[in-house]
């Protein structure tokens, strides 16, 4: 069977299941839309939050971003791992006991104040729509890459799939959907890596071959030959402060995204939020230390095949005629001399290479059966639907549950606030089809934007709100608003009036760090200087720290 | 539970939290970033000492903090009394 044949039986077998257990899973109550009725179990939450976590960009393009970037890459190695230690220390257990529905529900509450539900609710809305956008296009692009399904087709493909288990199982839906679609990314991803690196240095284990084998000294020695420094040389994308800033903001960022914090909400105790942030690093740490093998593995191939051959020896490697028909690859003999070189120099350059051929590219080069080609397509499905499924989800109940059910009508049923909660759902899965039919320029733009928003309003808020019980009203506030508004006024600056990066040249990036830091700072002092919380805020502080009534203080 | 058990198990809780993150901090920013330079020519493995550090053995001492302290905490909870009736887990 072709390529093509696999791919539509796959993908439509995946989908097929998708939708199956989305039906299976449709749930009747907001507890259950919102929180999955607090009854999934932890290993099971793991899987769902590594899925939720791990985007499109993470399956297709992150390997090739570091094959680009060498050591440097470890910011978004460190960066989007290092995050869940902070998680699972400071935040996850004492949000479940916590018990609500978001996390704009707890600083609402924590902090006595609309305002502070509001801001919430509008920074999660914001951080969601600006990470989904980039979901739904890339459903489109692997349709069109392995389909030939125009991108809009896709899109809408992707649309009406996320919109049927979302709407009907809320949560639920989404959660043991993510279950399955982590299973079928992890085994598209491992599957071609363990090739790869069985190929490249008889080692099935990537992670170890990698470790252990001489392929990083020959791909060392490859790039000095070619006048480039070595793979594995530090700092020569960015400076230290800056790697060590971006690092920095990623894994705070990673531990205030709202989608990722509610996913510990859904498990049925304090123990279970613990140990479930374990199990979603481990299974986020499989693909994770995968790969930056398979960048190094892949970098090494594309070099070894290319690099020095004649035009005609390299058009006989039937990847290397397959992936320039799409672009991906441009093979130009620019000098005449015969010969392919790929130099640092753009206009000398022989060797165009896009940085997503290294994982979509490695089944064919590993020489893979074409049910493997098929099955990295479905991967890089599912990896998109599910990111994108967790994400609607916080949309919807920002704007559902924070904002209609506790301000606008605060006395509807039960019935109404279910039916508003799947409403706003398609309504979000409308508004994120739509950007990814029509990418907004500044998408790329604003992803390092969410991130520093994450940094510096969500987890100083929160992280205050639980170890500080002197944390009152003025201090939060006056911290999200120095935090964000230093934040955003850097990024804005720089991405868009071209203004310098002038603190020690930190980048847009790694700047949510010194947000951060200024937040935490604002909202101490300011909290000293103005009249402690009230007393029932400080006993709702004491009690969060106990794990003991989890499943009573939830049910409301 | 009584005001001085709840405050020493607190006291516990942010000790344990203090030391993993101390861990966390050494793996990941100093071997991996700040000392990337002179850890470069050590060895682990193949690869240089720093370089592991940063595309490899931080994330596998990440997974580990995690899972420590979920099972100190266990103990902890059972040891004051605070843990939950129904196990989750």
């Amino acid at each position: 069977m072709s390529v093509e044949t696999w791919t539509y039986l796959l993908v439509g077998f995946t989908f097929a299941g998708y939708l199956y257990i989305g039906y299976l899973n449709r749930v009747k109550d907001t507890r259950g839309f919102y929180v999955a009725g607090q009854g999934v179990p932890p290993i099971f939450n793991g899987m769902a939050t590594a899925a939720d976590w791990m985007s499109a960009a993470s399956f297709i393009s992150m390997a090739g971003l570091i094959s680009f970037m060498g050591y440097d890459g470890t910011v978004y190695l460190m960066g989007w791992t290092g995050g869940y230690v902070l998680l699972a220390l400071l935040l996850a257990p004492y949000l479940r006991k916590y018990g609500k529905y978001t996390v704009p529900d707890f600083v609402g509450d924590r902090y006595y104040s609309n305002v502070a539900r509001v801001v919430a609710a509008v920074c999660a809305v914001f951080v969601s729509l600006t990470y989904v956008a980039g979901q739904m296009r890339g459903v489109g692009v692997v349709f069109s890459r392995f389909l030939g399904v125009p991108i809009n087709g896709g899109v809408i493909i992707g649309m009406a799939v996320v919109s049927f288990f979302a709407v009907l199982g809320g949560m639920k839906g989404i959660t043991w959907t993510q279950v399955a679609q982590y299973s079928i990314l992890i085994c598209a991803y491992l599957i071609p890596a363990v090739a790869i690196a069985w190929v490249l240095t008889g080692n099935p284990v990537p992670q170890l071959s990698f470790t252990f084998s001489d392929i990083a000294e020959r791909l060392n020695q490859i790039q000095v030959d070619l006048g480039f420094t070595e793979y594995t040389q530090p700092f020569q994308t960015k400076p230290m402060l800056d790697i060590f800033c971006i690092t920095f903001a990623l894994m705070v960022g990673t531990a205030g995204l709202p989608h990722i914090i509610v996913r510990f909400y859904t498990v049925p105790s304090v123990r279970g939020a613990r140990w479930s942030a374990g199990w979603a690093l481990l299974f986020i740490a499989l693909l994770y230390t995968t790969a930056p093998a398979l960048a190094a593995f892949a970098r090494y191939n594309l070099l070894d095949n290319l690099q020095g051959k004649t035009m005609a020896e390299a058009q006989s490697l039937q990847w290397v005629e397959s992936w320039e028909t799409t672009g991906l690859l441009k093979l130009e003999d620019k000098d005449g001399d015969g010969k392919l070189l790929l130099t640092r120099d753009a206009a000398t350059n022989e060797i165009v290479i896009d940085r997503d051929i290294i994982v979509l590219s490695t089944p064919e080069v590993a020489g893979l059966a074409a049910w493997v080609v098929a099955l990295t397509a479905a991967g890089g499905l599912a990896a998109a639907l599910s990111t994108a499924a967790g994400l609607l989800l916080v949309i919807s109940s920002s704007m559902a549950h924070d904002v209609y059910a506790k301000l606008i009508n605060p006395g509807a049923s039960e019935a109404k606030r279910l039916l508003v909660g799947r409403v706003m759902i398609f309504v979000a899965v409308l508004v994120a089809g739509y950007f990814g039919i029509n990418p907004p320029g500044f998408v790329a733009q604003v992803v390092a934007f969410a991130f520093g928003l994450a940094a510096a309003s969500f987890f100083p808020v929160v992280l205050l709100g639980i170890f500080d019980e002197r944390t009152n009203k003025e201090g939060a506030i006056c911290g999200m608003v120095v935090g964000l508004g230093f934040t955003a006024f850097y990024i804005i600056g720089n991405r868009f009036f071209g203004m310098e990066p002038w603190l020690l040249g930190i980048s847009s990036e790694g700047i949510g760090t010194v947000g951060m830091v200024l937040n935490l700072v604002t909202t101490l002092v300011v909290s000293r200087l103005t009249p402690p919380p009230p007393k029932e805020i400080q006993e709702m502080v004491q009690s969060i720290r106990v794990p003991r009534g989890a499943g009573t203080a939830s049910s409301h | 539970m009584d005001p001085k058990q709840r405050l020493e198990y607190w006291r516990k809780n942010r000790l344990l939290i203090a030391i993993l993150l101390a861990i966390w901090f050494l793996v990941s920013y100093v071997f991996a970033i700040f000392l990337a330079e002179p850890l470069y020519a050590a060895r682990i493995g193949s690869l240089p000492a720093s370089f592991w550090w940063a595309q490899q053995g931080s994330m596998y001492a990440f997974v580990i903090l995690i899972f420590t302290y979920a099972i100190l905490m266990d103990r902890l909870d059972r040891k004051y009394d605070v843990h939950e009736e129904e196990e989750g887990a």
